[in-house]
């Protein structure tokens, strides 16, 4: 048994392929000769930039038009791979990725391994690493099943790199109706308002936390993070609390984010948060409790007030 | 209407976890709680049911060891009773083996709505809710931030990257609740008090009919083959605030080239 092909779950929109879709592009092609993509929705405008990333063919299903994701993309995937017997299906760690890939195992009966940062082959079977207690250790786990592998990875797991891939092959493939389960439509869609880039893909980002006392106080951090172009984010707790929208939320629940510069406002740094931030290049932190956690990754740890040391900074940057 | 709420009882999150150097397996030695994430959908479960005027909330977990611990914690916030599956073949569990045997027992009881976390606190796949409705074969609707039941349908709004989409599906139904979108009650005295009187059903494998081969270790089909520590990361220079902090913030943003 070898790994020949990998199938890609590829995610994304009218503008192209999510960025998570492909880092697994990276990771797939370095571990088999063809890739494969997969899209529940119109393949087409993913073509070209999954082609530049390695895909060899880009299955798709063409538009869902208001179904739920998950049940329909896993009916069709279940026939497709039926068909064509991939060796692994890689999907990211997303809402509809997990929807996807649950549905898929319980359709095909195999089993899925989920929060994956790395993948290698060992004696020809798929290994999948998973970090664990908040990245303080990393567990390898082997697929021993016989069927394709299911694998979900975390997003910033593996970079983006064109190989220089002409446009894939777009090859349309039946829908498969899978009854009532198939049942959920979406009858709304609402975006946050955000200004400035977007929280996965900044250079910087400025989160705020409980130390920020009130959920007014949030003005500052967004005040901050547009003096700087940065993307703005939160710690869970705040985000329990209401005070700002779940988009913003960094962490294991939430988003991942590496950018080269993060700076923790009022942040005591919970497992959940560390492991959403810890690989950020660099890192600022301010908190007022010294023995706070956040202070064991800050490269630059600053025990203080947030409300003293964050407007002083605004003030500084600002007269600048 | 009948709500079920899936219920996960964990180690104690703020206890240092560990792994059994044997089995590679999670130590759940010690006693196991209401995992905090499964609170959001025992507290969901309870205001549809006074929103609809009536109905029952029953839980559904399992549990190697007999654990009912948190499932007590469960009981004394409002829920009417329990169904704890628990076999000593199901060590090693996975999850797609867990759904199997959890949509096993919630099939016994014919619910309305099936209410789950998005993703325990301990093994946070985020996949168990949506393999049970699989197994169930019936809709459903993760990653809700607020649901509405409307005669024989649920309106959901489900998180997304961008914000929030408005989803709709008919009942039954499996809707997966997002941490923190309800406050969770602390369970009163008489709460915990009558909590101890309430019916907690103890199923084993064969009650269920699942053939034991199809959970634990054999059922999972994959193999912890390595362990190892991560690199940590390094702490830099940490300095109190004495009213020029941010001087030193700005100072680092230039050599970063931020500024």
């Amino acid at each position: 048994m070898s790994i020949e092909t990998i199938l890609v779950f590829a995610e994304g929109d009218e503008t192209g392929p999510s960025g998570l879709t492909l880092e697994l592009m990276t990771a797939a092609r370095s571990l088999a000769a063809n890739v494969e993509t997969f899209v529940a929705g119109d393949g087409a405008a993913m073509a070209e930039q999954l082609g530049a990333h390695g895909a060899s063919k880009v299955f798709s299903t063409g538009a869902l038009e208001g179904k739920l994701m998950g049940v329909h993309a896993a009916a069709a995937l279940q026939a497709h791979v039926e068909a064509t017997n991939p060796d692994a299906i890689f999907f990211g760690q997303t809402p509809d990725g997990r929807d996807t890939a649950a549905r898929l195992a319980v359709r095909i009966d195999q089993p899925v391994v989920t929060n994956n940062v790395g993948a290698s082959v060992e004696d020809g079977v798929l290994v999948v690493e998973e970090p664990v207690f908040g990245g303080t250790q990393n567990v390898f786990t082997a697929f021993r099943n016989d069927g394709p592998a299911l694998a979900l990875f975390r997003p910033k797991s593996f970079e983006a790199e064109p190989n220089g891939g002409g446009a894939a092959e777009v090859v349309g493939v039946e829908a498969v109706d899978p009854g009532v389960a198939g049942s959920a439509v979406v009858t709304g869609r609402h975006a946050e308002e955000r200004s400035g880039p977007k929280l996965d893909e900044a250079e910087v980002v400025i989160s705020g936390g409980r130390g920020l006392g009130q959920p007014e106080a949030y003005s500052m951090i967004d005040e901050l993070a547009g003096l700087l172009g940065a993307a703005s984010g939160a710690s869970r707790a705040i985000v329990d609390a209401g005070w700002v929208p779940y988009a913003k939320q960094v962490g294991q629940t939430g988003k991942v984010v590496k950018p080269n510069l993060y700076v923790a406002c009022g942040i005591s740094g919970a497992t959940q948060h560390l492991v959403g931030m810890k690989g950020s290049k660099n890192i600022i932190a301010i908190n007022k409790d010294p023995e706070a956690p956040i202070f064991g990754v800050a490269d630059l740890g600053i025990v203080g007030d947030v409300h003293k040391v964050v407007p002083a900074l605004i003030e500084a940057l600002k007269s600048r | 209407m009948k709500v079920v709420v899936c219920v996960k009882q964990i180690p104690d999150p703020a206890l240092p976890g560990e792994l059994d150097p044997s089995t590679n397996y999670l130590k759940r030695d010690d006693k196991l709680i209401l995992d905090e994430s499964d609170s959001y959908g025992v507290e969901m479960a309870l205001q549809l049911v006074e929103s609809a005027g009536g109905g029952d909330v029953s839980l559904v977990s399992m549990a190697p060891n007999g654990a009912v611990g948190g499932l007590r914690t469960a009981l004394a916030m409002g829920a009417e009773d329990a169904v704890l599956v628990s076999d000593a073949a199901l060590v090693g569990t996975d999850a797609l083996g867990t759904a199997k045997v959890l949509a096993a027992a919630i099939s016994r009881m014919s619910p309305d709505l099936v209410l789950a976390g998005v993703e325990s606190s301990d093994g946070y796949t985020g996949t168990v809710p949506e393999m049970i409705a699989g197994a169930l074969d019936i809709p459903s609707i993760t990653f809700a931030k607020q649901i509405q039941v409307e005669g024989g349908s649920v309106k959901v709004q489900r998180q997304t990257e961008a914000g929030y989409d408005d989803v709709e599906c008919p009942t039954p139904a499996l809707v997966s609740v997002t941490a923190g979108v309800v406050e969770p009650r602390y369970p009163s005295f008489k709460g915990i008090m009558a909590a101890k009187k309430k019916p907690v059903e103890e199923l084993d494998l064969s009650a269920l009919g699942i053939d034991s081969s199809s959970v634990g270790k054999n059922g999972a089909r994959q193999e912890t083959v390595q362990v190892t520590d991560a690199e940590e990361r390094q702490a830099g220079e940490i300095i109190e605030d004495d009213g020029d902090a941010h001087e030193k913030i700005i100072e680092f943003l230039g050599e970063l080239k931020v500024i």
